[in-house]
């Protein structure tokens, strides 16, 4: 229809993604709404949403494993509806559960992913992946008895040893302690700076914070994007932070106060938030000059603007 | 002590009649799981009345209408009533004519005839001179049962009709001998019919279990959802995960052959390169046959169902079990698209009858096409998507 971008020269583009109107309804409940977006080539877009808000089904279209009921798009410059088979060549994608052989061994798996994508020397490129990701003393152990951390490693050993252009994991590090989430994350950094685009969607705000731009999706509808200062600026919520002591009685008192949108602790703190700035402060007055607090106001987190726009969605989509 | 407390407090507060309480939890979660696999249920209603009333209606051991060739070197009115005579006795069917004996050997090797009556040049003055000539019946004894009761019947059933229409002479002395020539299992030995048999039966068993768990297993392990995202064709999948198949059925077949012919002494009087390249051929058939089931079921059970919903006709309509041309006509035709039925037919006319490819061209093909269909079905069906 639009042939434009499947004429020109694929990698000359810097656009990875570009989609639009992606619609996708499973037995009659629609699971992504009217879904566009662009990801620049090189990239770190992550892709942030509660559970069961369309971001496994938006990934698995992307790389063809889906059909979109409509809209239409194009990745790393071909066609979505038609050239699956191409672009599956070109793209890594990373399940969110474990979707290699469990009964194979390390570079077991790896040699059968080589030899898929009729690498030259399947051997010698899962040797060098075996390398790179650390995996070096496990060749041989089967996949299956590998803690979830190695798991995890394995997965993205085998995503991007055919040498994709694009990577989508979906949800990588689901389960996988700190330190292994930020040697995942050293390792996904290092492969943007190679010229990988790379879409990961994931629960948690830090890893939000180390993508290039972010993208939040709720119930099927991309709610906001951009860079996370961006996303922050855009959602106009005021926040103030209280420290202190004895928040209990506080937290009860204002979440049914008109003006307050969001009360969520963190940790020694409280956020108290609100869309209409100066609601808020008329909301928190009494409050405020109570010894027993610290009121300061803020720049609301992530987090905060995560939670108020999930909370907005449902009430615009889950009547 | 906290924890002996623990435990003490654990067992006070065990309910009473714990152990059925949990029994039936665990009955009650498998109804619903029962409940909710539609497929697995219906067959469990389909699979014993259909399978019942198919066998019930199609088996039949004292078979009639055995399809027969004659060989006439002379055509007389005596000849005539003989022949109308024998298949009066409703065992035999006259379905070939042939007039030399190469062609009357050839229909009995291919198994396209069960029996063959040969009435010789000059029978019928022999019978007037009284020098009690012989008729020959020739009949295909590498299934006993099939042959055993018409050839049984054949004597006094014939006397009989031929006193009556004829009259000539008393039962007690025909005027000719009937010699009856139990071919390529003179001693109507059944472990030389039923070693060939099973050499087939269970390759089907085998390889239809091999492949029919093959997409299956690779959906319910999740594996799927990665292979999918790979630049791999279903027709790519499915040679890879037949060919390894094709050589382990190989391995099994001639441990089964070998077996056979060491132990219960049954011979291989054709060509065992034919008998080798043609066992390949039903492997390749069943496995095929195997991952196309897996490509339409949704989960192993059923694949497993499935399996024995083709397995059993495979035994009971293929002539492993009982005589093929005993059945009735429908019955035959579903026989006809089983490839037991043609592998059987194979193994036996080469292993017992020394049979070469002029003869067996039909269930080869037979066996080829089925191959080819079962492929074409299985990679239309494959799912590229998840959808």
């Amino acid at each position: 229809m639009n042939g434009g971008p499947t004429s020109t020269q694929p990698s000359a583009s810097s656009i990875a993604i570009d989609v639009k109107g992606l619609t996708k309804s499973f037995s009659g409940r629609e699971v992504v709404h009217d879904l566009s977006m662009q990801v620049k080539r090189g990239s770190i877009y992550g892709f942030l949403g509660p559970n069961g808000s369309g971001k496994t089904t938006t990934i698995r279209i992307l790389c063809g494993l889906l059909t979109p009921d409509s809209g239409e798009g194009t990745c790393l410059g071909y066609d979505i509806r038609r050239d699956a088979d191409k672009i599956k060549r070109k793209v890594g994608y990373m399940t969110q559960r474990f979707s290699l052989y469990q009964d194979l061994s390390v570079r077991e798996n790896l040699e059968f992913v080589a030899r898929l994508y009729g690498m030259p020397d399947a051997r010698g490129a899962a040797a060098d992946m075996i390398a790179r990701i650390g995996l070096k003393g496990r060749e041989e152990q089967l996949a299956a008895n590998l803690s979830g951390g190695w798991k995890q490693r394995l997965a993205l050993g085998a995503c991007t040893l055919p040498n994709p252009q694009l990577l989508l994991l979906d949800e990588p590090t689901a389960g996988v302690d700190p330190k292994a989430r930020r040697d995942f994350w050293n390792e996904i950094h290092a492969l943007a700076a190679e010229g990988l685009t790379v879409l990961v969607s994931t629960h948690y705000m830090d890893e939000a914070e180390r993508c290039h731009e972010i993208a939040y999706i709720a119930y099927g509808h991309l709610l906001a994007h951009g860079t996370v200062d961006e996303v922050i600026a855009a959602s106009a919520l005021s926040t103030w932070t209280v420290t202190g002591e004895d928040f209990n009685g506080l937290m009860a008192d204002l979440t049914d106060k008109p003006g307050v949108d969001m009360v969520a602790p963190f940790g020694t703190s409280l956020h108290v938030s609100g869309r209409n700035k100066a609601a808020l402060e008329t909301a928190i007055a009494s409050y405020r000059d109570n010894p027993k607090w610290r009121w300061q106001p803020s720049e609301p987190s992530l987090e905060d603007v995560f939670i108020d726009l999930m909370g907005r969605s449902k009430d615009n989509f889950r009547k | 002590m906290s924890a002996t407390d623990t435990i003490r407090n654990g067992e006070e507060r065990e309910p009473a009649f714990g152990f059925w309480r949990r029994s039936y939890a665990m009955l009650v979660k498998e109804f619903i799981q029962l409940r909710r696999d539609r497929v697995s249920f219906a067959m469990i209603i389909m699979l014993p009345v259909l399978q019942l009333t198919l066998f019930g209606y199609a088996i039949n051991t004292t078979p009639r209408n055995l399809p027969t060739a004659v060989l006439t070197q002379e055509d007389t009115d005596l000849g005539r009533s003989i022949l109308k005579a024998m298949e009066n006795t409703s065992y035999f069917h006259f379905t070939r004519e042939v007039h030399t004996v190469a062609e009357f050997n050839e229909l009995l090797q291919s198994g396209k005839v069960l029996f063959g009556v040969e009435i010789p040049r000059g029978f019928e003055r022999a019978v007037r001179r009284g020098d009690r000539p012989a008729l020959l019946v020739a009949a295909d004894a590498t299934d006993p049962v099939a042959s055993g009761t018409a050839l049984a019947a054949l004597g006094p059933l014939v006397q009989t009709a031929l006193a009556h229409d004829l009259h000539i002479g008393d039962p007690p002395d025909m005027p000719f001998e009937i010699r009856a020539h139990a071919r390529y299992n003179p001693a109507a030995e059944s472990r030389l019919n039923i070693v060939p048999g099973l050499v087939g039966t269970i390759l089907t068993m085998t390889m239809l279990i091999f492949t029919a768990l093959s997409v299956t297993r690779e959906i319910e392990r999740g594996t799927m959802e990665s292979l999918l995202s790979m630049p791999i064709k279903p027709i790519e999948v499915m040679f890879g995960k037949i060919i390894p198949y094709v050589m382990v059925g190989f391995i099994q077949a001639g441990l089964i052959i070998s077996i056979g012919v060491l132990l219960f002494g049954v011979p291989v009087l054709g060509s065992l390169t034919l008998l080798g390249l043609l066992t390949t051929l039903f492997i390749t058939t069943n496995l095929s046959i195997g991952y196309t089931f897996s490509t339409i079921v949704q989960n192993q059970l059923q694949a497993m169902q499935l399996s024995m919903m083709f397995f059993l006709p495979s035994i009971l309509l293929s002539g492993f079990m009982f005589p093929f041309a005993g059945m009735p006509v429908w019955a035959q035709y579903i026989g006809e698209v089983l490839p037991l039925t043609h592998f059987i037919r194979i193994v036996r006319a080469i292993m017992l009858k020394g049979a070469a490819m002029p003869n067996l061209q039909y269930d080869t093909i037979a066996l080829a096409a089925l191959m080819l269909f079962a492929m074409t079905v299985a990679v239309t069906r494959f799912r590229r998507t998840l959808d």
